[in-house]
């Protein structure tokens, strides 16, 4: 005689196709709270990011005020002079449009010692010997190069929707001088030359955006931010220096706090989903108190009849918690080329993946727990009168 | 001379309503043999379907003992108790108690799925039961699809798809028109005599256990009466 609490799987597709529109309305639920979790959690990769690819040696040096006010550009030569400073580079927004007014690029223009810093932009010696020779060389990442078709040698007209040309011309050409690549940064990106857009603009000449300080030690990096801020205390461009770290995650939480928000919604969705399987289950097993008194009385355990009512909850949140994120995984892979320019991180990361796993369970068991439970304890007599 | 299948001693049932006891059975003595046909009558809460519960082992006495084929159930855990039922007992119910979702072979192979026969010989033993009953040409039918009587008939067909050594029928033409109900009945003589099953049978039915061998009446928990 087998004793299996499994003795009862067997019975399982059936009785889950009892009720067919109401399985597919619970299924549905799910796949969309899922859904859900899924595209979020591709919103909070896309907005950290940065966060998490930002240096411990690296520190950010921007005006007190706020981010798009400028800095003198003499401040970039003051801080390169600290002791504690490997190399200091300026970054300056561009604003860039190619062909459609309405796609707004990623340009920056910088000064060339920024790819010392950046080591995991990946360039080719000669593209970029290239590049730090020409005055109107640009380096592009290779997602914009594959998606407008650039290639080493071309010049493309950029214009911008900040700057206008001193000189009056309509755009900025630039050529195409070398095309970086890299595992980890946004492959959109567009750099131009300092100098270049210094010398052309009509506004803002002498002034760059912000500064990237590469530290000797990163064990530095608090009294290195202090000593900088302090040299420019009281001047007319107050600085605020913090780790890369810690700008990437404030420029993130000037949407809000993306991972509270993310928790809030994703409980509230989940709790709501938790009731609806529960709700279920708990009228699936009430509906079935005869019948599940009827398979005791054949000489099916309470263990048997436990297993069958939580299989049954785990086979709805793993079927709808799949779909689900399969369907959020088709959504991102649609919206990724779509939101490119703007969010190039916009994936679900595995680790998302991984929690979705664990919701799937946790809500399969809690939802199935307590009608199954009640099946178990059944009493098969006063069960039986129920029919 | 064989050692009767079923010895009841001093068997007694109370249930509790609030702080008020309610005796159903009291100090019940019985024998019942093997290849027995017993009927069980009295009035309603007369206690003969709370003894048939207890025969079952889907209900624990209050004290007393029940001794099946030499097996005290009263003593058994619940996990012992379904395994026992699962081996010794079929049970037949007035109202069928068929899965609704499962077909009339499904619904007779249920028991099988406790043995460990592949689900091929399950499938075959569940075919020869329903072919016993006479519904061989049945067994795709879901319960909706069949009449009372042939409900009744796919449901002694789980009953004895084990081949347990005791039926348990609680009013089993209870709820079937008087053709119905004899074919039912002539399925059970069958049983009995030639199958030598021992039947256990509650009804109201005088028709019904006039079949039966012996006849016991049962009044206020006590046996009053027995024919046969």
């Amino acid at each position: 005689m087998r004793a299996a609490p499994f003795a009862l799987l067997p019975l399982l597709a059936v009785t889950l196709r009892r009720h067919r529109l109401r399985l597919a309305f619970t299924i549905a639920s799910i796949v969309i709270a899922f859904l859900l979790f899924g595209l979020l959690a591709a919103v909070r990769n896309a907005l950290t990011a940065g966060v998490e690819i930002a240096g411990q040696d690296r520190l950010i040096t921007t005006h007190k005020v706020s981010i798009i006010q400028g800095l003198p550009r003499a401040y970039l030569t003051r801080v390169q002079e600290l002791g504690g400073v490997r190399r200091a580079a300026s970054l300056s927004w561009f604003g860039g449009i190619y062909q459609d007014p309405h796609v707004q690029l990623v340009v920056f223009a910088v000064t060339p010692n920024y790819f010392d810093i950046y080591h995991d932009l990946r360039l080719d010696p000669a593209e970029f010997a290239a590049w730090q020779s020409g005055r109107t060389a640009a380096i592009v990442g290779e997602g914009i190069a594959a998606r407008y078709g650039w290639k080493v040698g071309d010049t493309v007209p950029l214009k911008s929707n900040i700057y206008r040309r001193r000189d009056g011309a309509g755009s900025w050409p630039v050529r195409i001088a070398a095309i970086y690549h890299s595992e980890v940064q946004d492959p959109n990106t567009v750099f131009l030359h300092y100098e270049y857009y210094n010398e052309t603009v009509t506004f803002g000449v002498d002034a760059i955006g912000w500064i990237i300080v590469q530290l000797r030690d990163p064990a530095t990096a608090v009294a290195i931010a202090h000593e900088i801020d302090a040299m420019f205390a009281n001047s007319r461009a107050e600085t605020k220096t913090s780790t890369e770290k810690a700008v990437a995650q404030s420029f993130a939480n000037q949407i809000g706090n993306i991972g509270a928000i993310l928790s809030f919604v994703v409980s509230a969705v989940f709790f709501a989903m938790l009731l609806v399987t529960a709700n279920t289950m708990a009228q699936s097993v009430r509906e079935r108190t005869p019948e599940l008194a009827v398979l005791k009385t054949l000489g099916f355990t309470g263990v048997s009849v436990l297993s069958l009512v939580l299989a049954e909850s785990l086979l709805i949140t793993l079927t709808g918690g799949t779909l689900g994120l399969a369907a959020a995984a088709l959504t991102t892979a649609a919206l990724a080329g779509q939101l490119r320019s703007f969010l190039p991180f916009f994936q679900i990361p595995t680790s998302a993946y991984l929690q979705g796993g664990l919701y799937i369970a946790a809500l399969g068991a809690a939802s199935g727990l307590l009608p199954a439970w009640q099946a178990m304890r059944l009493q098969i007599v006063s069960a039986l009168r129920t029919g | 001379m064989d050692a009767p299948l079923v010895e009841v001693h001093g068997l007694t049932k109370e249930y509790r309503r609030g702080d008020e006891v309610v005796p159903v059975l009291a100090g019940l003595e019985l024998q019942i043999g093997r290849g027995d046909y017993v009927a069980l009558m009295g009035p309603s809460g007369s206690g003969k379907s709370t003894l048939l519960n207890l025969l079952g082992g889907l209900d624990m006495p209050t004290s007393g003992q029940i001794l099946i084929d030499g097996v005290a159930i009263e003593q058994l855990s619940s996990n012992e108790l379904a395994a026992w039922r699962a081996r010794n007992v079929g049970f037949i119910f007035q109202l069928y108690n068929l899965l609704p979702v499962l077909s009339a072979e499904r619904n007779v192979e249920l028991p099988l799925l406790l043995t460990d026969l592949s689900a091929a010989e399950r499938r075959r033993r569940a075919r020869a039961a329903l072919a016993l009953v006479g519904l061989a040409d049945r067994a795709s039918h879901k319960p909706r699809e069949l009449s009372g009587g042939q409900e009744q008939r796919v449901g002694i067909a789980r009953a004895i798809v084990t081949d347990p050594l005791l039926l348990l029928c609680d009013e089993p033409t209870g709820d079937l028109d008087r053709k119905a109900g004899d074919a039912v009945l002539d399925l059970f003589d069958a049983l009995n005599r030639e199958a030598g099953k021992t039947i256990v049978m509650v009804t109201h039915d005088p028709r019904a256990a006039a079949r039966a061998r012996r006849v016991l009446h049962l009044d206020k928990g006590v046996l009053t009466r027995e024919e046969g």
